[in-house]
């Protein structure tokens, strides 16, 4: 029986409501006017009143207005068909909204999120095993992957087969087992089931250390700010410094099964380059389209504040998802700034006190656990599953000084800095290799890359030396230490996005530059003596580089060039 | 629903309260004051306090005036009358023309549905060589100019109202002095382009809630044409002012200011309306071109800040030309690849060698001698200057790409250029000696 209410206070998205009987905490309830229903959640109750933050406009609404509750908390619907979707933040898909009502996001319409079609399911379990929430009981093929149909999450205790189909296809709503538990309470469970989404998933045995880099294919990060499959990063960047391109060429390029992209209050017009490429794009890893292997939650800056909200949430569930199958996930959410002002204004609703910049108090421990559902697991069978969570953040005035890139760095573990500076200088991919970090191990020997990093400091003090007295001021070997730094920056820190071979650089290539790199860094170049020959000296090795960058992979051009690098390096050790 | 309340319970700044029942959140009420009718509209709802902006201000507003709830939210007539008309900000003729009644459409409807967008791939034409040649317009980019008080901006737009090439022309002014306005009637009434062009413009002497409805009536007439197929390009000025007006009801209505006083969900007021560009698949398009005045010359501060994190890119119109640095059009390599086979190179090769320029200027200014390649660079930027940055200017692209190639000549030898041999073949002039 539902529990009815009605409206008794709109203020912008935040509407209150008197109620009779029990509510939820984040339940989900319905406001009707007229054949429309508008989807709200319960985020605060006091006394008989309930605060719902609703998810669409609500222009319209009345004082009086009839309210129905779902004794529901706010769900995602979970099964195979999600791979290749467009949701918005609350799992609508996209496309075929758009076949129905054209142009417009009509308010008030709610799709089933899973598409009706059937599976070829195969049962691995038989009548009488007993089973946990998360445990599997058979697999359908999605795509490449074998989509696990499971016990769903929210339920407790051990569950006895009373019966399971056999192999054969099936509707994705249709009932493929019984199970039945020791109070004898019986659910027909189907390859479909849902979870709401601000309850992490925690069918699995245990959580492990995160120690596998994640490749991403961009030396500066999996060298020098490397992050591990099941960690978390952060990348804060002013306006225009390549957030956005950046998350783009990883959720292209990283070794993982799934990448999920969550475009959280950002700009349509990118969401729509990623929906018309990523189809004709192929995944290097299998041959197939990229589409196959990601799911785009979007909920763009015009879209209504709630629901971006909830996207981030809608995201996240969905990798837990995936990561129960044993899989690898990546998360992208792009700007958890925008996430964290949605909080801000609903709190400015409910009339909280702020705190620093009008951000509510409890903005730090919210940031915290939704990073937190990234980690390696091992799940009940043994396998190992893992998410990644990767946020970008978008400081207000550039300046990482403020809330919400604060909380974040306190929790992540790894920070990709964007800066204004290098970007202006065209410098791709604009990340600070001095002030960024990353407490996971990359895919080169850490020690060498120690090296390499305190050259690049050294060389930083010398440059803003020579600022003060100029070029004559410093020694033949301090212009060195600059020289060599530069080389860094220019051949290995940055890659050309627009070269087909330079874009995306596998670890065999990247242990092989950074080796012939690190050669030439401590070679001690004696026969150079003064600055004129070391700029040349320089500009025609960083020449060479630049060039063997851009070579095929064990091509004739290739191997000259690295001969020739070789040879010029070891011309000048004296 | 036509009921009339009579008791009006608070006056605070321009929002009111009434005691009323059934009344809908957003929808239009009518206040009859002794200086008239105002429209206002519903704002909040407490139980039966109802909260109502109104839009001419309370100035002169009693307790005991008559409240009357339309039951309809705030509409605009859209209509092809609308041409060459010139609205206030709530919609009333500014003009002597009657005042339109048909076809009312609702303003600040529901956002574009990202699977029905398109990847901007058309070029709009404006004649001028400095946005043309080096951050071209795209149709459906929504793109500010950032400038600071005292610049030609209103300008600029005028120009580029009078020579872009699209369909129609909505004008959206927000606190324009009142000569401002008139600078822009009268200059789109001289060149004719005013028969394209819709204006809703509000003074910085008409009351502060019409400014915030300005940016919403605009874009919702655009959005009608775009979608019966024209291309319309949106012109606003001044968004500074719109956002100061959204922070003084906020302030009004006592919501927890965030920064420097702006109400929390600036970013997301500013997006919905920039939001509105868009390139509907198999009909028209609305690109928007917004005047950011950035109080201070400071970029960081909230209005151009959050401005910057929505829209594709940003001009700088300072010293009276737009900057080469700084100005991005993120859309550009969306077209310029398709429109002449030297853009791209001679965009990037005449930025290259201006940024040098720059470099020998600052040496020049420091008293260090000048080289022959310094003397070369500086007749370059020179020449720059006069026949491309002058916004004055007005030629197509392919004779600013042209005048492009006559000034390296006239500055260069080929080699210097570093651009492609290919490239200096087909179009180095031929007949100019350096």
């Amino acid at each position: 029986m539902n529990n009815n209410g009605k409206v008794v206070k709109v203020n912008g998205n935040m509407v209150s409501v008197e109620f009779t009987d029990n509510v939820l905490k984040n339940e989900v309830g319905y406001i009707h006017i007229g054949d429309t229903k508008l989807k709200g959640e319960v985020i605060r109750i006091n006394g008989n009143v309930a605060d719902m933050q609703i998810f669409e406009s609500t222009s319209g609404l009345a004082v009086g207005d009839a309210v129905s509750f779902t004794k529901e908390l706010l769900s995602v619907e979970l099964g195979p068909g999600l791979l290749g979707q467009i949701y918005d933040g609350l799992q609508n898909p996209l496309p075929r909204l758009a076949e129905e009502y054209g142009y417009f996001l009509t308010p008030g319409v709610y799709l089933n999120p899973i598409p009706d079609k059937s599976w070829d399911f195969t049962p691995t379990r038989k009548v009488g095993d007993t089973l946990k929430a998360g445990d599997a009981f058979g697999f359908v093929k999605e795509g490449l992957i074998e989509h696990r149909i499971m016990i769903p999450f929210t339920f407790l205790g051990e569950w006895r087969i009373e019966s399971i189909k056999d192999k054969g296809s099936y509707n994705v709503r249709e009932t493929v087992a019984t199970v039945v538990n020791s109070n004898g309470d019986k659910k027909d469970l189907s390859m479909v089931f849902s979870h709401p989404v601000k309850r992490p998933v925690t069918a699995y045995k245990e959580r492990l250390m995160p120690k596998d880099p994640m490749v991403t294919k961009i030396r500066i990060i999996d060298t020098f700010l490397p992050v591990a499959k099941g960690g978390t990063y952060c990348t804060p960047g002013p306006f225009g410094a390549g957030k956005t391109v950046l998350q783009h060429l990883t959720s292209r390029n990283a070794d993982v099964d799934i990448v999920i992209i969550a475009a959280c209050g950002e700009r349509a017009g990118e969401v729509v380059e990623i929906l018309k490429e990523f189809p004709e794009l192929t995944d290097p890893r299998t041959g197939r389209s990229l589409m196959e292997r990601t799911i785009i939650i979007c909920n763009t800056s015009s879209m209504p504040v709630a629901a971006r909200e909830a996207s981030v949430y809608t995201a996240v569930t969905m990798a837990e998802y995936y990561r129960e199958m044993g899989l690898n996930v990546l998360l992208l959410a792009d700007s958890t700034s925008r996430w964290a002002q949605a909080m801000r204004e609903m709190s400015g609703r409910l009339e909280e006190i702020p705190g620093e910049e009008a951000f509510p108090a409890y903005l730090e421990s919210v940031i915290a656990s939704f990073y937190e559902r990234a980690g390696l697991v091992r799940l009940n069978d043994g396998k190992l599953g893992s998410v990644t969570i990767g946020g970008t953040v978008s400081p207000a005035g550039g300046n990482f000084d403020e809330p919400v890139t604060q909380a974040t760095l306190k929790v992540v573990g790894a920070f990709h800095g964007l800066s204004r500076e290098r970007s202006d200088a065209r410098k791709y991919p604009a990340i600070h290799p001095l002030d960024s970090w990353s407490k996971y191990t990359g895919v080169i020997d850490k020690k060498r890359v120690e090296d390499a990093r305190n050259i690049l400091f050294k060389g930083n003090e010398v440059n803003q030396m020579m600022k003060v007295v100029g070029e004559e001021g410093v020694s033949i070997e301090d212009y060195i230490i600059y020289q060599k730094s530069e080389l860094i920056d220019s051949v290995y820190l940055q890659q050309n996005s627009f070269d087909p071979v330079d874009a995306a650089v596998p670890v065999e290539r990247q242990e092989l530059l950074f080796s012939t790199l690190y050669d030439v860094l401590q070679n001690p170049l004696k026969k150079i003596n003064e600055k004129n020959e070391a700029r040349v000296f320089f500009n025609e090795i960083r020449q060479e580089f630049l060039d063997w960058n851009g070579s095929e992979w064990m091509s004739d051009k290739f191997n000259a060039h690295l001969a020739e690098i070789k040879a010029k390096s070891e011309e000048m050790r004296g | 629903m036509q009921k009339v309340y009579t008791k009006i319970e608070s006056i605070v700044g321009s929002v009111i309260t009434v005691k009323a029942s059934g009344v809908q959140n957003n929808t239009l009420a009518l206040i009859n004051t002794r200086f008239g009718t105002s429209y206002a509209s519903v704002i909040k709802l407490d139980r039966d306090i109802v909260t109502l902006q109104v839009f001419s201000g309370t100035s002169g507003v009693s307790t005991g005036d008559e409240v009357r709830f339309t039951g309809v939210p705030m509409r605009v007539s859209y209509t092809p009358d609308l041409l060459g008309r010139i609205f206030t900000g709530s919609g009333t003729p500014r003009d002597n023309g009657p005042e339109l009644k048909e076809n009312l459409i609702p303003i600040g409807g529901p956002s574009v549905n990202p699977a029905k967008r398109i990847v901007a791939k058309r070029m709009i034409r404006t004649g001028i060589p400095m946005i043309d040649v080096f951050n071209t317009l795209v149709v459906s980019q929504k793109l500010p100019i950032f400038s600071v008080s005292g610049e030609p901006y209103n300008q600029l737009l005028a120009r580029i109202a009078m020579q872009a090439e699209v369909d129609v022309i909505v004008l959206g002014g927000m606190g324009l002095k009142y000569d401002d306005y008139l600078y822009f009637k009268n200059t789109l009434e001289e060149s004719g382009a005013l028969s394209k062009t819709i204006m809703f413009v509000h003074t910085s002497s008409d009351p502060t809630v019409e400014c915030t409805l300005v940016p919403d009536l605009s874009l919702a007439v655009a959005e009608r044409f775009a979608l019966d197929g024209k291309d319309v390009l949106v012109l606003l000025t001044d968004m500074t002012n719109f956002a100061d007006s959204l922070k003084e009801v906020a302030i009004t209505m006592e919501q927890v200011p965030s920064n420097r006083g702006y109400p929390g969900d600036l970013y997301s007021s500013l997006a919905s309306r920039y939001e509105k560009a868009v390139d509907f698949e198999g009909s028209g398009s609305v690109t928007i071109l917004a005047v950011t005045t950035m109080p201070a010359d400071d970029v960081t501060h909230p209005v151009p800040d959050n401005t910057g994190y929505i829209t594709e890119g940003q001009f700088y119109l300072k010293n009276g030309h737009i900057e080469p640095f700084g100005s991005l059009s993120r859309l550009k390599q969306n077209v310029n690849s398709s429109t002449r086979d030297d853009h791209r190179a001679i965009m990037d090769a005449m930025i290259k060698l201006y940024s040098q320029y720059k470099e020998s200027l600052e040496k020049k200014s420091m008293g260090f001698s000048m080289s022959e390649w310094d003397n070369k660079l500086l007749k370059y930027g020179k020449l720059f200057e006069e026949r491309l940055m002058d916004l004055s200017v007005n030629i197509p692209l392919e004779e600013a790409l042209d005048t492009g190639w006559e000034i390296l000549s006239e500055c260069f030898e080929k080699n210097e250029t570093a651009l492609k041999t290919d490239l200096i073949n087909k179009y180095w002039p031929k007949e100019l000696k350096k």
